[in-house]
């Protein structure tokens, strides 16, 4: 069936017309799902080792003639003149674009309900979200409109929608692919990373995206192996849990039952569990609200309608400046853009964001502490399953979501989000995380859960079924 | 009173390509929009990379400027929104510059006086905005140009130390010599690869210091003298008359000759800096600040004294020919060639300076080697000075050995003693009474025969010959 096929099934397959089967399922299941801003009808077919698999790639992420939005008015009808380096090493390994995913505008959001255009539905539940901000590319993955998908992560964009879809979403170690393309939201923050039907799948991904980039000068020279040592198995490692998850009182409690059953399988597996503290992290979620609008205010300051992309036109520069960006922006862009300006203004750029930085880097370190007495740090990927649309309105409860997943951002540190069981027949994602560059090892853990979860068949994610 | 000023300078940097991208730094009266990529454009997506070469234009010219090199400088962003500006925010460095507490020497009359420099820093340069009309404040619309954008830039910044309009101004011209011995950039004000903006107070005999007053808008070296000059008058009345002048930014005016308010402009801007997230921090190591204090070529002032010293030429005359290191390297090589430092300095202060300021070339067009034949022509008499000066234009122009142009013009002075005699002679036998009268004692009568000699010669006869074989025949 065309819709569990992975990367590695594929490899099996002819593939000339995978993707256009792709698109066939894509305009299937679309008029209820909404995954996507813009589906690629025509297509070359590319030699390569991945000749004509077909991936989707998240909306923030720029293709050269194809329109790129951000899934926002003020880049409404923007075409990009280039491809972004991870969509160039795609198409050079012979992968299909077939369409580009919605977003939580700007890659500001938990749900993809902020997309300016329309909000995507989670394939499990049509009346959920699929969680955000790569919720476009979680539902097409987990749909199968797709094989793989790209999407980004800031602050847990990859991970959540992932866990809330049922699919394995995978955020690398900063630094290790290119953001060369990647359309900024918080430069010291923003990761591209795959979201796929297996672990496999995000190893092979991460092989065909990852490296050093001349264009990026925050990428470095890394060479991984990421598929090497993944069917190894987690017997003598040591996972570390955070007492502060137990905390948290919005966790919801078939969440942390499935956690607890998780953490007994790793031990059954041969792994120890050790309960630590690690006390900065309540700091995790304000220090990211405090540096990710920041660079957001000056990242998406080149939105001004002068060159490129929406422009209302007034007399006068500054009334064009104002109604342009008045306009092309939803609310929430707006909201992080005057906390940014606020947090970086003269009189309380101490207060907030050098403060912030500087609580950063104490977690950092706190962080570090832990991964080198332990080789991963266990979590749930989110306290809560997918809601309803329109469910969550308050701000501040929307931020907390990101209360496990934004550590790992702020430290630079590679995480994982795999499938682990369903509470009220809704998904549940694991989170693992691991110290900077240690990504095969992060990829080998999650393979052992997928390979052992009771909830998966014979090491196979279950996926759901879309009635469209 | 006492005059106070402080400049700001964006040096223009002449590498290859631009600070952050790779699109090539040689922007000027290019089509507009024609040098620029998605990185200098601020496209969605696009970042910097760091232009090495732009780091090492900087270090040297710190180096040059005396300055503290730091180990470790950082990029910052200065966010703030203009339409030149596509990012939003200009990529420099705020917090930590890559050099400070430098000094630049003045001769100020007999002394030599450090003008401080506070701070060195590497930024990036904005584009060019065209008002249609020529007025920002009567446009209907503007136009962007953005090739300039993301050209390398030094800012300089130095105390207030200057004293005098003059001052500042001859600051400048010593600054720009620097910058082209360093080969770092052309220093050009009228082609904007060297802007300034000044500040100027005034203090009166009380110690009463007026309000500090911004200049902007000059943009040549008479300019700022002007310009100050003007501003520093207007501040003294104010002054005198017992009132202060605004705490404002005034720009020069061309057509006025006058400078005036530019309020509106500024307004005080909180530029929200924080380090820029794209681009780790520069780090540079001893070895590598050694290795390019040591391919420093000799600095004007170092050469300007070596000359006096070593070619025992007057130090004003050494200034004049170290003004350029093209100039300073032609006249050495003529030294070198033929060991007669006062007399090739002569022939380039004069000739060569105004063949040069009348084509308006900053290059020797010709080579030690035409300048050093003229002078042995010169010697040898075979041609007399007054001739070689006349020639010099069109060596210049052709570059045509001299020797060849004696030969091409029949130039050849005539040194033939014969013909020379011959002509006294002829002279002395037609004028009996010059010749009596020279020999009872009126020496000045010389002339007449000497005036003879040039007449049939058509003035090519070697004069000190002609006066020396008179003066041997008249006397007898």
């Amino acid at each position: 069936m065309f819709r569990s096929l992975t990367i590695e099934d594929c490899l099996n397959l002819n593939r000339e017309d995978l993707a256009a089967e792709s698109v066939k399922e894509i305009e299937k299941m679309e008029p209820v799902l909404k995954s996507f801003i813009t589906v690629c009808k025509d297509h070359e077919f590319h030699s390569g080792e991945f000749a004509g698999i077909p991936i989707a790639v998240k909306d923030n992420i720029t293709t050269k003639s194809v329109k790129t939005t951000c899934a926002s008015k003020i880049l409404e009808n923007y075409v990009p003149p280039y491809n972004a380096t991870v969509v160039e090493k795609l198409l050079l390994r012979g992968f299909t674009v077939v369409g580009k995913t919605n977003l939580d505008e700007f890659a500001m959001g938990s749900s993809t309900e902020r997309s300016a255009f329309f909000p995507t539905r989670n394939p499990w539940d049509p009346t959920r979200v699929p969680g955000g901000s790569s919720g476009g590319s979680a539902a097409a993955v987990a749909s199968g409109e797709v094989v793989a998908a790209l999407g980004s992560d800031t602050g847990g964009s990859v991970r959540q929608p992932a866990s809330l879809c049922g699919v394995v979403g995978f955020k690398p170690t900063y630094g290790l692919v290119s953001r060369y393309g990647l359309i900024a939201f918080a430069s010291s923050l923003d990761q591209i990373g795959p979201i796929t039907k297996s672990v496999r799948d995000a190893a092979i991904l991460m092989s065909a995206i990852s490296g050093k980039d001349a264009m990026d000068s925050t990428t470095v020279d890394k060479n991984i192996d990421f598929l090497k040592d993944i069917e190894n198995g987690i017997s003598g490692m040591k996972f570390a849990v955070p007492k502060e998850v137990y905390d948290y009182e919005q966790l919801d409690s078939g969440v942390a039952a499935l956690f607890d059953e998780a953490l007994k399988l790793a031990e059954k597996l041969g792994a120890k569990i050790r309960k630590v503290r690690i006390p900065s992290m309540k700091y995790a979620v304000a220090v990211y609200y405090v540096v990710a609008p920041a660079e957001a205010s000056s990242n998406l300051a080149r939105y001004d309608g002068v060159k490129y992309g929406l422009r209302v036109e007034e007399k006068g520069l500054k009334d064009m400046y104002k109604r342009t960006r008045r306009e092309g922006f939803g609310e929430e862009v707006r909201r992080r853009i005057m906390l940014g300006t606020f947090t970086l203004s003269a009189a309380y750029y101490e207060a907030y964001f050098n403060k912030a930085q500087k609580v950063r880097r104490v977690l950092s370190s706190e962080l570090d502490s832990v991964l080198t007495e332990n080789d991963a740090i266990l979590t749930p990927t989110s306290p809560i399953t997918a809601f309803k649309l329109g469910e969550v309105k308050d701000p501040l409860t929307y931020y907390l979501m990101d209360i496990f997943t934004a550590p790992a951002n702020l430290a630079g540190l590679p995480a994982i989000s795999v499938p682990y069981g369903f509470s009220n027949d809704l998904p549940v994602g694991l989170q693992i995380m691991s110290r900077r560059f240690h990504d095969a090892k992060v990829l080998r853990i999650a393979r052992s859960f997928e390979k052992n979860s009771p909830y998966n068949s014979n090491g196979r994610i279950r996926l759901p079924v879309v009635r469209a | 009173m006492k005059t106070v000023i402080g400049l700001e300078i964006h040096v223009q940097l002449l590498t290859e390509t631009k600070a952050f991208c790779s699109c090539s730094a040689n922007v000027f009266e290019k089509a507009p929009n024609t040098m620029i990529c998605p990185v200098c454009t601020g496209q969605p997506g696009a970042l910097p990379t760091v232009n090495k070469a732009m780091i090492e234009y900087a270090v040297r010219t710190a180096l040059a400027l005396n300055c503290e090199i730091h180990r470790f400088s950082r990029f910052d962003r200065k966010n703030y929104f203009y339409p030149d500006l596509p990012k939003g925010y200009q990529i420099t460095q705020y917090f930590y510059p890559i050099a400070t507490n430098g000094y630049l020497e003045l001769d100020v009359g007999k002394e030599r006086k450090k003008v401080r420099i506070r701070r060195l820093h590497i930024e990036e340069d904005a584009g060019k905005l065209m008002h249609e009309g020529d007025a920002i404040t009567k446009a209907h619309h503007t136009l962007v140009d953005m090739n300039r954008c993301g050209v390398p830039l030094i800012e300089i910044v130095t105390e207030p130390d200057l004293t005098s309009p003059g001052e500042a101004r001859r600051f400048l011209e010593k600054l720009r010599s620097i910058l082209r011995y360093l080969r770092v950039s052309s220093g050009d004000m009228e082609k904007g690869a060297l802007r300034c903006d000044a500040n100027i107070s005034v203090v009166d005999e009380k110690g009463f210091s007026s309000n500090r007053v911004e200049v902007k808008n000059m943009n040549s070296f008479k300019f700022v003298e002007k310009a100050l000059q003007f501003e520093q008058n207007r501040i003294i009345q104010a002054l005198k008359s017992g009132s202060n002048v605004e705490k404002e930014t005034r720009g020069w005016d061309l057509t006025s000759k006058t400078t005036v308010s530019m309020r509106g402009k500024e307004e005080e801007s909180d530029y929200r800096y924080f380090p820029e997230p794209d681009i780790p921090p520069v780090v540079i190591s001893d070895e590598y600040i050694e290795k390019i204090e040591e391919s420093l070529p000799e600095l004007p002032d170092q050469k300007k004294d070596r000359f006096a010293r070593d070619y025992g030429i007057p130090k004003l005359d050494a200034e004049v020919l170290t003004s350029t290191r093209e100039l300073a390297d032609f006249y050495e090589e003529c030294v070198k060639i033929k060991p007669k430092p006062k007399e090739i300095s002569n022939w380039i202060m004069t000739e060569l300076l105004r063949e040069m300021k009348n084509s308006e070339s900053e290059v020797v067009p010709i080579s030690p080697r035409h300048l050093v034949e003229l002078i042995e022509l010169v010697e040898t008499g075979s041609v007399s000075i007054k001739m070689a000066k006349e020639m010099f234009p069109e060596i210049f122009a052709t570059k045509k050995m001299p020797k060849q142009i004696v030969e091409e013009r029949g130039l050849k002075q005539v040194n033939d003693r014969d013909v020379i005699e011959k002509i006294i002679k002829q002279a002395m036998e037609q004028n009996p009474k010059a010749v009596r009268q020279y020999r009872s004692g009126k020496k000045g009568v010389l002339g007449y025969f000497v005036g003879a000699v040039m007449k049939q010669t058509r003035g090519m006869a070697n004069p000190q010959l002609v006066n020396e074989i008179a003066r041997k025949l008249l006397e007898g």
